[in-house]
């Protein structure tokens, strides 16, 4: 497996800055820059350069289709933005999303991993079905979805006829439904990644370990926590992490599901940021509700690298 | 190991729950699909159509330029993964093999740019495209794919080349092939199932993506298939299902279809990636 070729450990080289010639110092070897160069330019100029444009434009009054020049602000959008209370409503939906698709997806994708690990019939269907969430398209995931909770012709409503439960109801336009509705979306379609990553994880512990675990008279919970849980830690970190970053960017989903409505329950931050920049023009508004997001992926991110290091950087 | 009996049958429904849940909307996009109009208006729906139909299917490419729509596609998904995996596999051999700045620079790229929002990646881009005149096109659009493609296509390429022992290279050197002819006939063969893998999923990225297309081509004849899918559905979110879900399942089948064939290179791939970060 992949996952134990790549991650060797090798000891991180220390910096030198005295004795010339030393290759780990150098920035790049000789004679392969033409290597490197038909990645790092568009990766320069199409990737680090728009990001670093991106913040500054935060910086401006930027808009679409003006014709007086544009000119700095200083921080007058971040001031804006602070009392800006349709921003902090979308940024709460957005966290409050990403925690509610993130969390569940996580704890399914490992209940589903560890009995995908068992010796169970069928377990090759459900590994050939978890393609479908994970290859489709978003948009067509909203689109199929939408079918299920559509109000008369969908199956979500006509099964709740069917069993009894009442008339079922218009599920992404109610104010207190259409979040959770578009949140199990969000759950179907990243699960099975999770599931796999988790899988794959699993299958690289020892079988040994846990027969001699159960020997031992270990039982599930301590055999899951003495010897599965260190053993896919790491694959668990980072898929968790990714997916917090990702749902909390996504937009797709949502924009097909509900365009953000009804009221404004369903509006992601993507989805506010791009109805800012594309709807309205405000490009140096909506850059800086971009950094805004940026700055709370920052904080993921550097929780995440703390688990990491506590561990004592192995993983 | 032993399991009781209880815990087998426990396990079992659970198996069965998550089958149902994964396969239940597809098989109702499905159904829909072939569903003629009355059927669908019919307040109890089935699963099963009774009498079902391709007219939706000819209604779907009747209403929107869904064949215009799939060749767009196409051409972004194709260009995006060619130039991808031809300026990215050099590039990660590099990383692979040299542990220098310039590659510890790149590694840290890679995983930072996972965490873009791409709005604010998106409005820079727009003005930049604008100014070169490349909005609304195709060179346009396959470019912000590339690089959109690149940290996965380096990650999963880096993983790839380490997979080739270095000693076969050395052995090379050794019988007298110079560095080029080494790359060439012993490293790049051994390396080609993993390029292909990383090509195809760079194509689906790039034939699944939707915010890029959506805010950088403005007529319906330039737009890729997502984007259309949405025109679909009317500005008050009124949908003619039927159509709907015919344009929607043939979306999907590409990407299903070629997903299916590189689904464990890319697990295993994801994981290098994701437990390297």
């Amino acid at each position: 497996m992949t996952l134990a070729t790549a991650t060797p450990k090798r000891p991180r080289p220390v910096k030198r800055r005295t004795s010339a010639g030393d290759g780990e110092r150098r920035l790049l070897d000789h004679g392969a820059w033409f290597l490197v160069l038909p990645a790092l330019i568009p990766i320069l100029v199409l990737s680090v350069g728009p990001l670093l444009y991106g913040i500054a434009l935060a910086f401006t009054d930027a808009q679409s289709g003006r014709t007086e020049p544009t000119r700095w602000i200083g921080t007058l959008n971040f001031q804006d933005l602070l009392h800006d209370t349709l921003f902090w409503d979308s940024f709460r939906i957005g966290l409050l999303w990403a925690v509610g698709v993130t969390v569940p997806q996580f704890l399914l994708g490992l209940g589903l991993a560890l009995l995908l690990n068992q010796p169970l019939r069928l377990r090759w269907l459900a590994r050939a079905l978890a393609i479908i969430p994970w290859a489709m398209p978003e948009v067509v995931v909203g689109i199929m979805w939408r079918l299920v909770y559509n109000p008369d012709a969908g199956i979500l409503n006509e099964t709740i006829r069917d069993l009894g439960l009442g008339d079922g109801r218009d599920w992404l336009s109610g104010l207190a439904t259409a979040l959770p509705a578009v949140m199990v979306v969000g759950v179907w379609a990243g699960m099975p990644q999770t599931t796999v990553a988790l899988l794959a994880g699993l299958q690289n512990t020892p079988r040994e370990l846990h027969e001699a675990a159960a020997m031992d008279g270990a039982g599930a919970w301590r055999r899951f926590r003495t010897v599965t849980w260190p053993a896919i830690r790491p694959v668990a970190l980072a898929i968790t992490a990714l997916n917090f970053i990702w749902n909390f960017n996504s937009f797709a989903l949502v924009y097909v599901l509900t365009n953000g409505g009804p009221g404004g329950r369903t509006r992601l931050p993507m989805l506010f940021a791009y109805e800012e920049a594309f709807r309205y023009g405000q490009f140096g508004y909506a850059a800086a509700m971009g950094c805004v997001m940026v700055a709370v992926i920052s904080i993921v991110l550097a929780f995440h690298l703390v688990g990491r290091l506590r561990r004592g950087g192995d993983a | 190991m032993r399991t009781g009996r209880a815990a087998r049958t426990g396990q079992y429904a659970a198996l069965l729950a998550y089958l149902v849940f994964l396969a239940f909307p597809f098989l109702w996009l499905v159904s829909t699909a072939f569903k003629p109009a009355r059927e669908l208006g019919s307040l109890h729906p089935t699963w099963i159509p009774k009498d079902p139909t391709l007219d939706n299917f000819r209604q779907a490419f009747d209403e929107q330029p869904l064949l215009q729509a799939a060749l767009n596609s196409l051409v972004a998904a194709l260009g995006a993964a060619v130039v991808a995996v031809l300026i990215a596999t050099p590039m990660a051999y590099v990383m692979a093999r040299h542990r220098t700045t310039l590659s510890r620079m790149a590694t840290g790229w890679v995983v930072v740019s996972q965490a873009f929002p791409f709005v604010l990646v998106i409005i820079p881009l727009f003005l930049v495209l604008k100014n070169l005149r490349l909005i609304n096109s195709m060179p346009g659009l396959i470019m912000v794919y590339v690089v959109w493609a690149l940290p996965f296509a380096l990650w999963m390429l880096v993983g790839y080349v380490r997979a080739v022992p270095a000693e076969l290279e050395e052995a090379a050197a050794v019988d007298g092939a110079g560095k080029l002819r080494t790359l060439v006939s012993v490293t790049a063969p051994l390396l080609a199932p993993g390029i292909v893998a990383t090509a195809l999923f760079a194509f689906i990225t790039a034939w699944n993506e939707f915010f890029f297309a959506l805010v950088l081509l403005k007529t319906p004849e330039k737009q890729t298939l997502p984007v259309v899918l949405t025109h679909f559905i009317g500005a008050e979110g009124v949908a003619d299902l039927g159509p709907l879900a015919a344009a929607a399942f043939l979306a999907t089948l590409p990407s299903l279809v070629v997903f299916a064939v590189i689904q464990k290179r890319i697990t295993g791939g994801m994981l290098a990636g994701a437990v390297k970060s």
